[in-house]
């Protein structure tokens, strides 16, 4: 249990420099960092596979083009919205929002977790599941990042 | 006491990461002037030649690090200081930890005790690999960016691309061999190809997956962004590309992280596709040769044997990788990216089509069933 509460304060800090610290690579950094404190975190939970998948695919591919755009297109330091306290007040009223939803839901539902079986979380159980019972969304979601990889090389050729 | 014997094996494999990158500095100086035809730095003294004698290899083994070490370390005018000081950081820390799940050897039977010689038993060790190497973009784009330089930015954007398009070879390479072994362990995969194929020769995985060899083994040097894939750090073009501006340890820290990369990219070979620690017909209770001759060793000399062979391995995959970098010219980085892209992946990809279709129809044929 202490392992948990120190991965989600450190998870939680990290999440807190990504949004507000000015520069935008530090803040990627912070997101990744966020996403590796995640990813322990689903391995303390026995999720194996998805701990790993979160780190490779996450943390590994998709942070570093973030960081490569950011640092391709000269990221500047970020600057502070001037006026505007209607935007202000929406932004702040949505996020209050968004937190007592968040804090009723995991409040309210207990999960019970001493009743797993010895394989839950591993890539075999995983497979098994997402071969048999799921094989229809998982080719419909490969066709789809396929779309957008091939909306992507059009849209870059278009421009160039 | 558990406890204790985990950090005695972490202890173990941090030793031989650390002692296989000092020694292929010293080992890529001294091959690389043999293959050139030259002697290579074999001058060495002490304070200014107080002693009457050369000490010779000293030189690369103690007197290069250490004049790395003692030197200023320069952060330049406008860089990110924290970045700058963290990025080496970055580019050495995964690749010391994917050594915890190589194994290096069987079981050790010490005491009653049965210890497996791999420093973390982690189930899905692949997975593991490939995280890390994931993961070891960040020092490269990084030690590029916060230099605040053209020809560091430059190096390490080339690197980073460069990088994040092997990984993808290589994963596709692992998942043929993945498909043959059946299983996500790198412990169990060496000792899967202790298993001999019709009764003579040991069931390695350079038989089962040859094609994936080269692929994975292509790969890894772009990975490592060694020549003939040196590019990002191409020494008569960006100076040093991403690691520039780095001077002192810092510098040492990326010279160290490309021999540790080397180290890794042998060990992974070795233990995927040439038995790890497997010395052919060699048993837990000694040889059994094909003929029928039996030979009992000690279960302690049998254990020392395998480390042996897994060191001797990972020295022939080093000393290879070194050749080929003193003697292929640098791929220009369109072509670079050309091989990784529109050769390499087709080609892993058609490999893990064809091992699965074999691995479908010749029940017998992949080594786990």
């Amino acid at each position: 249990m202490t392992a948990f509460w120190i991965l989600a304060t450190l998870a939680v800090l990290s999440a807190i420099v990504t949004i507000l610290h000015r520069s935008p690579v530090y803040g990627a950094l912070a997101l990744v960092q966020t996403l590796l404190l995640i990813a322990a975190m689903f391995a303390l939970l026995d999720a194996h596979l998805v701990a790993f998948l979160q780190v490779i695919v996450y943390a590994g591919a998709i942070m570093v083009l973030f960081l490569f755009v950011i640092m391709l297109l000269g990221a500047e330091d970020e600057v502070r919205l001037e006026g505007r306290s209607a935007l202000r007040l929406g932004a702040l009223v949505s996020a209050v929002a968004l937190a007592f939803e968040l804090a009723t839901v995991v409040v309210a539902k207990r999960v019970d977790g001493s009743a797993l079986p010895a394989s839950f979380g591993s890539t075999e159980a995983l497979a098994e599941r997402l071969f048999s019972r799921w094989a229809l969304p998982f080719e419909l979601t490969s066709l789809l990042l396929m779309v957008a990889v091939v909306g992507a090389v059009v849209l870059a050729r278009r421009k160039a | 006491m558990d406890l204790l014997i985990v950090f005695a094996k972490c202890l173990v494999a941090l030793l031989i990461v650390l002692q296989v990158g000092v020694l292929l500095l010293w080992v890529e100086r001294k091959g690389s002037a043999l293959i050139q035809d030259r002697v290579g730095a074999n001058r060495a003294n002490l304070f200014g030649g107080i002693l009457p004698f050369n000490l010779g290899i000293v030189n690369t083994l103690m007197a290069d690090p250490l004049k790395l070490f003692t030197k200023e370390d320069i952060v330049p005018e406008g860089a990110d200081r924290f970045l700058h000081w963290l990025a080496p950081f970055l580019a050495l820390f995964p690749l010391f930890l994917t050594f915890a799940v190589i194994p290096f050897g069987d079981v050790l039977e010490i005491g009653g005790r049965t210890i497996d010689l791999q420093a973390v038993e982690a189930g899905p060790g692949i997975l593991f690999v490939l995280a890390l190497v994931s993961l070891g973009v960040y020092g490269v784009v990084l030690g590029g960016w916060a230099s605040n330089s053209r020809y560091a930015l430059l190096g390490g954007i080339r690197g980073s691309a460069q990088m994040i398009s092997y990984e993808i070879a290589m994963g596709l390479a692992l998942v043929a061999v993945v498909l043959t072994f059946g299983t996500l362990d790198l412990q169990q995969i060496v000792r899967e190809q202790g298993k001999l194929m019709w009764g003579v020769v040991p069931a390695w995985g350079v038989f089962y997956q040859p094609l994936a060899l080269l692929v994975f083994f292509i790969a890894g040097m772009a990975e490592s962004k060694r020549a003939p894939f040196d590019l990002p750090e191409a020494e008569s073009e960006l100076i040093a590309g991403f690691f520039t501006e780095y001077s002192g340890s810092k510098q040492s820290v990326f010279m160290m992280a490309d021999f540790v990369e080397v180290a890794i990219v042998a060990a992974l070979v070795t233990t995927l596709f040439f038995g790890g620690w497997q010395v052919p017909w060699l048993y837990r209770d000694g040889f059994h040769l094909p003929g029928g001759l039996s030979i009992p060793l000690p279960s302690l000399l049998v254990t020392i044997l395998g480390v042996l062979a897994f060191l001797v391995k990972l020295g022939i995959f080093c000393w290879l990788q070194i050749l080929i970098r003193w003697t292929l010219p640098r791929l220009r980085y369109d072509q670079l990216m050309n091989l990784g892209w529109k050769r390499l992946l087709p080609i892993a990809l058609v490999n893990v089509a064809v091992t699965a279709v074999l691995a479908l129809l010749l029940q017998g044929w992949t080594v786990a069933s």
